[in-house]
């Protein structure tokens, strides 16, 4: 466990939940109805993250705003769905569960050998599916869930759950998320739940990063709230390797963080010099 | 004499002006019935903060346009500050604020600090003002600045020293690193601002922020109002559609600047040559 001399300490992640919490579910409400909708589809998983942004959509919208999507993959765990259905009970919200296990599995019949990251970002996309389906049904926007480490890190599936249309979590860290939980009376059984995208048995996202969302997240801070360079976060105490790796992490996922890249041909280009913003009139 | 102000801190729709129009007018009409003597909208209140490329689209060449002439014929009731999209004669765009008084536009003031770094890029769409001026109204000779123009204290101060009596400065300032203080951040910078220009130019400070959201951004409310003194008289909170009532009094401020004669004693002459002399060191070519 690092510890930094100076600069981000765990105080500088600590949010004014309530303020927090009012902007958010200001933002939810205002552009919900910009878009000229009364409804999100959020997709529920049970963990941490989409708990948090399923509750400030209740708050913003109503018991009726918000319709909770379920999504069981055949290898899921069970509290997955377990608490997910909880959450939407305690919440009053409406809960659909879509098991996609017949989709991915019908799709790798043809190709067994398909690796795990490959089915895990199948799933992902799968579900992302099934939302932007529901949200026609519902007429509701797709509540985004990814938080700011994720977003950073590229520790997510592009068009995956990457995929929104408005969402309320990706300017907060993971431990950032925590709090807001902790604000919002989400339960302990989702609070302190072992992160994980649960694509496959026993996977777990700090496993797989290679270090705790305590430590990434302040070392993300200093990194670009703080706009510290690599050798401000060594001389902080930060190891070598921890500093290089989220650097490059950061680094390699900034497409997926993008619009796809368009070649320039015209004397107007979408998103070079055709600049209008997406609130435009409303 | 004792003058009724009104600051509407209001969440402009984004690029629709007619919508936006209305909105003033039923804002101008509500104070009309309160007995306000000014209502002050914030920066670019006709069109909303994130134009991008509507900019052009939303400009109004002049003063003729059917928008400002709502307006003015509106200040023959209240006075009117408000904020829009101005394009010269030579087509640069400038981010405009000015006061509509007995039925025409009494002063403008173009911003002349167009903060471009961060999330900020309005150098990429505006051409900058160049000129700070006070003009007489009702109130008192008055100042007025657009937002990050307040962050830059000779603003301010050259206003005062041709005769401010009241500041006024409309802003669209957002909320941004979020941290664990009570108010937002950024709050207690500007209200801290406020006081201070307020104390130490001995003149009224009158602030209106929007609120609201535009882009995933929200705009941090809290217009305020403070007295020669320094002393804060009315502060709003974060909400759209707050309308929050002051009243100035001139005595009040003739007994502070009695109290404390900073203006009388300033040393212009003296800054002038200080001036000179920096700015001569600075850019003399080797």
């Amino acid at each position: 466990m690092p510890r930094p001399r100076r600069a981000s300490t765990a105080d500088d992640l600590k949010l004014n939940a309530r303020l927090v919490e009012e902007i958010l579910t200001g933002f939810i409400g205002d552009e919900t109805r910009r878009a000229g909708m009364e409804r999100v589809v959020v997709g529920l998983s049970g963990g941490v993250d989409s708990a948090v942004a399923a509750c400030l959509a209740r708050r913003a919208l109503g018991r009726r705003g918000v319709v909770a999507v379920l999504m069981p993959y055949r290898h899921s765990h069970p509290s997955s769905l377990k608490d997910a259905r909880d959450l939407a009970r305690k919440l009053g919200i409406q809960a659909e569960v879509f098991d996609i296990s017949p989709m991915v599995d019908a799709w790798y019949a043809r190709d067994p050998g398909a690796s795990r990251v490959r089915r895990g970002n199948k799933m992902s996309r799968e579900r992302m599916s099934v939302l932007y389906d529901r949200s026609v049904v519902h007429e509701a926007l797709v509540l985004g869930t990814s938080n700011k480490t994720e977003l950073l890190l590229g520790y997510g599936t592009i068009h995956g759950d990457m995929a929104s249309s408005l969402n309320p979590i990706g300017d907060l860290y993971k431990t950032q998320v925590r709090q807001m939980a902790e604000h919002l009376g989400i339960s302990a059984a989702i609070r302190r739940k072992v992160p994980s995208a649960d694509l496959w048995p026993d996977q777990t996202d700090e496993n797989e990063l290679g270090f705790s969302y305590d430590e990434v997240d302040r070392l993300l801070q200093l990194l670009v709230d703080q706009r510290g360079s690599r050798a401000s976060a060594l001389e902080a105490g930060w190891p070598r390797g921890m500093v290089d790796r989220v650097l490059r992490m950061m680094r390699r996922s900034q497409y997926k963080r993008r619009m796809p890249i368009i070649a320039k041909i015209s004397e107007r280009t979408v998103g070079v010099d055709f600049r209008y913003p997406r609130d435009w009139g409303t | 004499m004792s003058t009724k102000v009104v600051l509407a801190q209001i969440a402009p729709t984004l690029g629709d002006l007619d919508r936006n129009l209305k909105m003033h007018l039923d804002e101008i009409r509500r104070a009309v019935r309160a007995g306000a003597d000014l209502i002050i909208f914030p920066e670019l209140s006709l069109t909303g903060y994130l134009l991008q490329d509507l900019v052009p689209e939303c400009a109004q060449e002049g003063e003729s346009g059917p928008l400002l002439k709502a307006l003015a014929r509106a200040s023959r009731d209240i006075a009117v500050v408000a904020g829009w999209v101005e394009r010269t004669p030579g087509s640069v765009h400038h981010n405009t604020a000015g006061c509509f008084l007995n039925g025409r536009l009494a002063h403008r003031h173009r911003k002349v600090y167009l903060p471009t770094y961060g999330m900020f890029d309005e150098g990429r769409y505006f051409g900058a003002g160049e000129v700070f001026r006070t003009f007489e109204a009702p109130w008192g000779r008055t100042g007025m600045l657009v937002c990050e123009d307040f962050w830059h204290l000779s603003s301010s101060y050259l206003l005062a020293q041709e005769g401010m009596e009241v500041l006024i400065v409309v802003s669209n300032s957002p909320v941004k690193g979020m941290d664990a203080s009570p108010a937002p951040p950024g709050k207690a910078a500007w209200l801290g601002l406020g006081s201070v220009v307020a104390k130490f130019l001995t003149c009224y400070v009158l602030y209106v922020n929007r609120a609201g959201y535009e882009e995933g951004w929200s705009f941090a409310g809290g217009s305020y109002a403070v007295a020669p003194s320094g002393k804060v008289l009315a502060e709003g909170g974060t909400k759209a559609g707050e309308r929050i009532a002051v009243t100035l009094d001139d005595t009040q401020l003739r007994r502070v600047r009695t109290a404390y004669p900073l203006l009388r004693d300033e040393k212009l002459d003296l800054v002038r040559r200080e001036l000179d002399r920096i700015a001569e060191a600075r850019y003399r070519m080797e």
